[in-house]
């Protein structure tokens, strides 16, 4: 007995749910990182989802492009909160106010 | 029960083979680290324990014995959860590679006329390795690479400057020794087509004769990794995560008693898997050359032509050696060298050691390009 | 068998999940991020995509949250500040999220309604064969794009991270110059 198509994209949508909801809520440049990555894996579960459904190889290779798009996004997106923590003293995104008023 | 034995049984015949891999690999550190000790002994003009049984040989069980009876002592300020947490994911890390080393050779068995109930149908190979995975290489690498939160978690719950800088040093020279790693496995794997360790010694044992064994090809390649290796398991000269002389004992200054055991035999499985991976990937795995051939010569076949009990345990035990020698190299290693700094270190992952690697892969892409044409 | 070990696995992600956004000390939320990572892999292993699975615990839990633990660490980072304002808001952002969960759910399933059937080829395409096939013939184009835009990122990263001012390591270069 093995789970649908629908149990996975459940999963898959639940995650992103709370991913989402994550961003909203958290106010650390970290946690919303982490959020968006958790988004990301959602969106790769149904692709591997689909995949195995269809018997079609192209949605892991699309898996591959997004991991490698999240390993691009975490090395820029960690050197700008550095870069941001070296001003601020902060990573909380309120403090990036500079350009208010 | 017939229906539920033969269900259970593929369950029941791979818990068995982890429980004597577990085994057999237990025993192994536990002797390493009685080897280390002897040897150091021996480099650096001593005796090395002695007391415990027969030159010592009861030593290791001695120190277990030690470490469990020892007042287990927890910092005040540390986070607690994630301080428990730290040594059981450096030792399961340190674990988990087991179910793809390639032991041995596969023994033909009929097992359909010794087992009842028909259990045995369809089973005609007793496989030395739990489970041959496709992906079996990568597998090993990612695993390895998740053991790098045993030791940054554990600095950082320490709450301790000497444990938090072990931590930062260690995920630092994790990733970066990591990429030259990746990099010099790429060759092997260019040349045997394959991910999966079984598959990369198969095509060691058909390769043209100059190329039986990786290390003739990949030479560039060997001694990239066995470089990345050292520094991986944070072993001398790259031992900078718990340097004694600078940091007390970095990422487990605050642990004692059965924690710190813990950590100190991930440490050392982790050694043996990169031995293990060493020797699959660059000297043939189990492969002896000639073995089956003498079998042929002298008609004993019977005895210890291929696929037979005989050839198993000759190969297992030449597996075994192969091991042994790249533990021994570790131990010398650690008698011999003096520590890197710590930007040397990263200037020589960085700037030496990756770029190597990456030029290996290059010419392995020639090489592999002519012997295709 | 493959049914219970799914939902075990999915409990586990959403578990890790909710405690991921919930925690308010970032070593907490990344270590449960951490979970969702691995127990997604293991999910990927029943969905017959080995090679997905290994490559995601590689490049996420190994490489990615590596590198958020070490920043994690080198900033040392407190938990957050408790909020102060926008406090009315978070019932609405929460029901902003139910209604999307409600969507993506009401999609999801006029997807697994829609009459194309399943195949069985399945069990090859995990394969790192098939993977690697497809991805340098049909799919060279967006591997390469891939590649480039990872050099992008390097370039950028070290551009970004990097301090302006020289660093202060004259007494290491001293010696050094000595030595050799």
């Amino acid at each position: 007995m093995e789970p649908g198509l629908g149990s996975y994209l459940a999963l898959s949508g639940i995650l992103f749910t709370i991913g989402a909801t994550g961003v909203i809520f958290k106010r650390n440049a970290i946690g919303m990182f982490m959020c968006i990555e958790l988004m990301l894996n959602a969106v790769n579960l149904t692709f591997v989802a689909f995949s195995r459904h269809y018997g079609d190889v192209t949605g892991q290779l699309f898996v591959f492009v997004v991991m490698s798009v999240a390993a691009a996004e975490a090395a820029v997106g960690l050197g700008i909160i550095i870069t941001f923590f070296r001003n601020r003293i902060s990573v909380d995104v309120d403090d990036a106010s500079i350009l208010k008023n | 029960m017939e229906s539920f034995l033969k269900t259970a049984f593929p369950f029941i015949a791979i818990s068995i083979g982890i429980g004597v891999a577990f085994g057999v690999v237990m025993m192994i550190v536990a002797y390493t680290v009685l080897a280390e000790r002897k040897i150091l002994g021996w480099i650096q003009g001593r005796i090395g324990p002695n007391r415990v049984g027969p030159w010592g040989l009861f030593q290791p069980f001695a120190d277990l014995f030690k470490f469990i009876f020892k007042e287990d002592l927890v910092p005040d300020k540390s986070t607690k959860f994630i301080y428990y947490l730290a040594p059981l994911v450096a030792l399961t890390c340190a674990l988990m590679p087991m179910i793809v080393y390639p032991f041995g050779p596969p023994i033909n068995v009929d097992l359909a006329a010794w087992l009842p109930y028909g259990l045995g149908e369809g089973f005609t190979q007793i496989p030395l390795t739990i489970a041959n995975l496709d992906v079996a290489v990568l597998f090993v690498l990612s695993i390895t690479s998740v053991g790098v939160y045993g030791i940054a978690l554990a600095g950082w719950s320490s709450n301790s400057k000497y444990s938090l800088m072990g931590g930062l040093r260690s995920s630092a020279q994790m990733i970066s020794y990591e990429l030259a790693m990746g990099a010099s496995v790429i060759g092997v794997v260019m040349l045997a087509g394959t991910l999966s360790l079984t598959g990369i010694i198969d095509a060691q044992i058909h390769a043209p004769w100059w190329a039986r064994w990786y290390i003739v090809p990949q030479f560039i390649g060997f001694c990239v990794f066995l470089i990345a290796a050292f520094a991986e398991t944070n072993r001398v000269p790259f031992d900078l995560p718990e340097a004694e002389t600078e940091l007390v004992a970095g990422f487990h200054t605050e642990y004692s008693a059965l924690k710190f055991a813990l950590f100190f035999m991930a440490e050392y499985v982790n050694m043996f898997t990169v031995s293990v991976m060493c020797v699959t990937l660059f000297l043939g795995g189990w492969y002896i050359p000639g073995l089956d051939y003498l079998a042929r010569q002298t008609d004993l076949v019977w005895l210890f032509g291929v696929g037979t009990v005989g050839y198993a345990l000759i190969s297992h035990l030449g597996f075994l050696l192969k091991i042994f020698v790249f533990l021994f190299i570790y131990i010398w290693i650690r008698g011999t060298l003096p520590r890197f700094r710590f930007d040397q270190l990263m200037n020589f992952g960085w700037k030496f050691l990756l770029p190597v690697a990456l030029g290996n892969v290059i010419l392995t892409v020639i090489l592999v390009f002519l012997l295709n044409r | 068998m493959v049914n219970a070990l799914f939902f075990i696995l999915a409990g586990l992600a959403i578990a890790s999940a909710i405690s991921c956004v919930y925690h308010k000390n970032p070593l907490y939320s990344a270590i449960s991020l951490i979970g969702v990572f691995l127990s997604l892999a293991s999910i990927y292993l029943t969905l017959a995509a080995p090679f997905i699975a290994v490559v995601q615990i590689l490049v996420y839990a190994g490489a990615i949250m590596v590198l958020v633990v070490f920043v994690i660490m080198l900033l040392n980072l407190d938990e957050d500040k408790p909020i102060t304002r926008l406090r009315y808001l978070f019932p609405i952002g929460g029901a902003l999220g139910l209604v999307l969960l409600a969507q993506t759910m009401f999609i999801f399933y006029a997807v697994t309604k829609a009459p194309q059937p399943a195949s069985d080829a399945g069990l090859e395409v995990g394969k790192t064969m098939s993977i690697g096939t497809a991805m340098y013939t049909e799919y060279l184009l967006p591997v390469e794009i891939v590649g480039v835009l990872l050099l992008m990122a390097i370039v950028g990263a070290m551009i970004m991270s990097r301090r302006m001012r020289e660093p202060k390591i004259e007494l290491v270069k001293k010696a050094e110059a000595e030595e050799a």
